[in-house]
């Protein structure tokens, strides 16, 4: 093989990868909190017994879900200034990836409702504890524990999906790798970095969410 | 020659030690109920007997068939010592009829329309001949467990291992079941049952073997031990489960 | 040279939609193939080919999409492989949905209870009757709606191939879009595409999650 691989020509950009990798963070973090507010409006809405909100929310559920993010993003960014509103690129990333995961989260918290069963409500009820009391100390932690695994999980998936945002031109970890690419010639060699830094991304973060899993959840279900 | 010849076997499950030296005989023709608080070994005893846990020493043959020894056929001696399960485990993709079949045709190379005869007597000995197409799903408890005992019998093996087959049942359903399980009895049937039911144990079984703490404690005619305890701890167990 | 968006444009995007099914479908056909390896190396008792998948797995399921559609794009021709996207991208999106199939196969395999084996051997079913007829059928069963669940994100995936230059649906979406310069209309349309496409898998999946007698 004639090609020399030569990683060491990306060290100058360590500074541009540290870079990504935090505006990615922030970007993930910023998104999966709006997305966890539409989702739930979305989970309340779908479970709720408002035909016409029920159906709004399915609606946008069935939408989103089975429609690419790349179209959902050029949509936002190109086709929306065309009635009036405008965002830059960072905003739209925001958007689209927000608008995007609130019908993910929405499936998620529907699921954790529907997972409480009343029975465990009764049975707070009728111990003598108010509505708020069993929500709090009854029904709460069991829907948190419900619906954790497959939020984590959904969050992992959105540090992989804000990439896309790349071809809007928004700035995170991928975009950096076109930077990187352009200055030093090394394609390969760049976007195997990036991507491995990913790796470590949510390698990272997996092994986090199973620690506060096992210390949380799993610690406090046994003592009982 | 006893059709069952279990000598000295031991088994452990990591460091738990589960059977510390299990010998025991048993003759053609015999109905054996092995009684004994949970965790006192005996399924996992019975599950020795067809290979379905391997023993770490002893020697165990079953009609001819050395199962400690590490080139025995357990295919063919699984046709021979029939095993019912608690939890019944019919096949739930395939119907009443295919599950009791199966075997019948992939193992004993059977013609299908020869299985479905066996399968229609099957059925109908344990009272479920209106059930051929029915599948798993749409059957109670009782009726799968019946079904499970016929798919057993269908392959007309030598012994017959019940496994606390009546443990998973609700109580209503238990008669059923036992009354299939004295029919298959009166018919001539080996059987080894490890069960809960003490009546059913003292009407049907010719001797009980009471297990405790990994280890043979008593074994006698199933009247008179079921009766006449002879030791403090088959007291204690029957008047708990008798109460 | 920017002119109407018109019913011909609909015909272009429902042509470009055809690569993206062929591409789907390819990528699910490789995956598949590869998928059943992955879910074999990763249960047999073997623990160095266990590892082998398990690493697999985490890096492509650990990674983006779209970097691993760039490796291959650039990667391939340190190779002396022709660099095009078409095999950058079928290639590619193989290797991912082989990951997925893997672990969906593995599971569903899994599921199938320990019990439904004993029962097998217990009338005398050798291990591979055993596994023929007693457990893959079950397992099959459980396994056919994720598989076509997947499908439907798979269909979704094929978009990012856009951004390495091959022309399926988004690719041809951006090009009309930059003719026409009626963004709005072209992935609207385009959107609408994916939908059929998609919901019309999401709806099968859905129905054959209701199989009768399937195991419990």
């Amino acid at each position: 093989m004639s090609y020399n691989f030569r990683f060491s020509a990306l060290l100058p950009y360590t500074d541009e990868i540290v870079r990504g990798v935090v505006l990615t963070l922030q970007l993930s973090v910023i998104t999966m909190s709006i997305g966890l507010v539409i989702g739930l409006f979305v989970a309340l809405a779908r479970t709720g017994s408002i035909p016409v909100l029920r159906g709004a929310a399915t609606t946008y559920v069935e939408a989103i879900r089975n429609t690419p993010l790349l179209v959902q993003l050029l949509i936002v960014f190109f086709g929306l200034p065309h009635l009036g509103i405008r965002f830059d690129a960072n905003t739209a990333a925001v958007v689209a990836l927000s608008i995007n995961l609130g019908a993910y989260c929405g499936e998620i918290l529907r699921a954790g409702l529907q997972s409480i069963r009343t029975s465990q409500v009764e049975a707070g009820r009728s111990l003598g504890l108010t509505a708020g009391q069993t929500f709090r100390h009854v029904v709460l932690f069991q829907a948190v524990k419900a619906v954790y695994p497959a939020l984590t999980s959904q969050f992992v998936l959105l540090l992989l999906a804000t990439s896309v945002v790349s071809a809007i031109g928004a700035t995170e970890l991928f975009s950096e790798a076109s930077f990187i690419d352009s200055r030093t010639y090394r394609s390969f060699e760049t976007y195997s970095l990036i991507t491995a830094a990913y790796l470590v991304l949510t390698l990272t973060f997996r092994a986090l969410f199973a620690v506060v899993w096992q210390l949380v959840f799993v610690r406090r279900s046994r003592s009982r | 020659m006893p059709l069952v010849e279990v000598s000295d076997i031991h088994k452990s499950f990591g460091v738990v030690e589960v059977l510390k030296g299990i010998s025991l005989t048993v003759d053609k023709g015999e109905i054996v109920a092995v009684i004994g608080r949970s965790g006192s070994g005996k399924s996992t005893m019975l599950r020795c007997l067809n290979g379905l846990e391997k023993v770490q020493a002893g020697r165990i043959v079953v009609a001819g068939t050395e199962v400690t020894s590490p080139d025995a056929d357990l295919n063919r001696l699984r046709q021979q010592a029939g095993m019912v399960f608690q939890s019944y485990n019919l096949f739930p993709h395939l119907s009443v009829e295919r599950n009791i079949t199966l075997a019948l045709t992939l193992v004993r190379k059977m013609k299908l329309p020869a299985a479905r005869e066996i399968a229609k007597e099957m059925v109908a000995r344990v009272g479920l001949a209106d059930k051929l197409g029915a599948y798993p799903d749409e059957l109670s408890g009782g009726q799968q467990q019946r079904v499970a005992i016929a798919r057993s019998l269908a392959m007309q093996p030598t012994l017959m291992l019940f496994d606390e087959i009546t443990s998973a049942l609700d109580p209503e359903l238990v008669g059923e079941v036992l009354r299939v399980l004295e029919g298959v009895a009166k018919d001539g049937m080996t059987m080894m049952l490890v069960t809960h039911e003490m009546n059913f144990a003292k009407n049907v079984a010719d001797r009980v073997i009471f297990m405790h703490e990994g280890r043979i404690h008593e074994d006698g005619p199933a009247r008179q031990t079921l009766v006449e305890p002879r030791t403090a701890e088959l007291r204690s167990f029957l008047s708990a489960v008798l109460h | 040279m920017i002119r109407e968006f018109g019913p011909n444009d609909i015909v272009y995007l429902l042509e470009a939609a055809r690569w993206t099914v062929a591409l789907a479908l390819i990528a699910a056909v490789g995956g598949g193939i590869l998928g059943v390896i992955v879910a074999v190396l990763r249960i047999v008792p073997f623990k160095p080919a266990n590892w082998l998948a398990i690493g697999f797995i985490n890096l492509i399921q650990g990674t983006p999409l779209l970097g691993q559609l760039f490796v291959f794009f650039f990667g391939l021709p340190l190779f002396h492989v022709v660099v095009d996207p078409w095999v950058a991208a079928a290639l590619s999106l193989s290797i991912y949905a082989s990951a997925f199939l893997g672990e969906i196969w593995r599971g569903s395999l899994q599921s199938v209870s320990p019990r439904q084996w004993e029962a097998g051997a217990s009338l005398g079913l050798p291990y591979h009757q055993r596994l023929l007829h007693v457990i893959l059928p079950q397992a099959i069963r459980i396994a056919v709606p994720p598989t076509v669940g997947f499908l439907v994100q798979l269909v979704k995936d094929t978009s990012l191939t856009a951004l390495i230059g091959f022309v399926e649906l988004t690719r041809e979406s951006q090009i009309l879009s930059n003719s026409t310069y009626a963004p709005l209309q072209v992935y609207g349309v385009a959107a609408l595409i994916y939908f059929v496409i998609c919901f019309a898998l999401t709806r099968l999946s859905q129905r054959l999650e209701r199989t009768p007698h399937a195991a419990r």
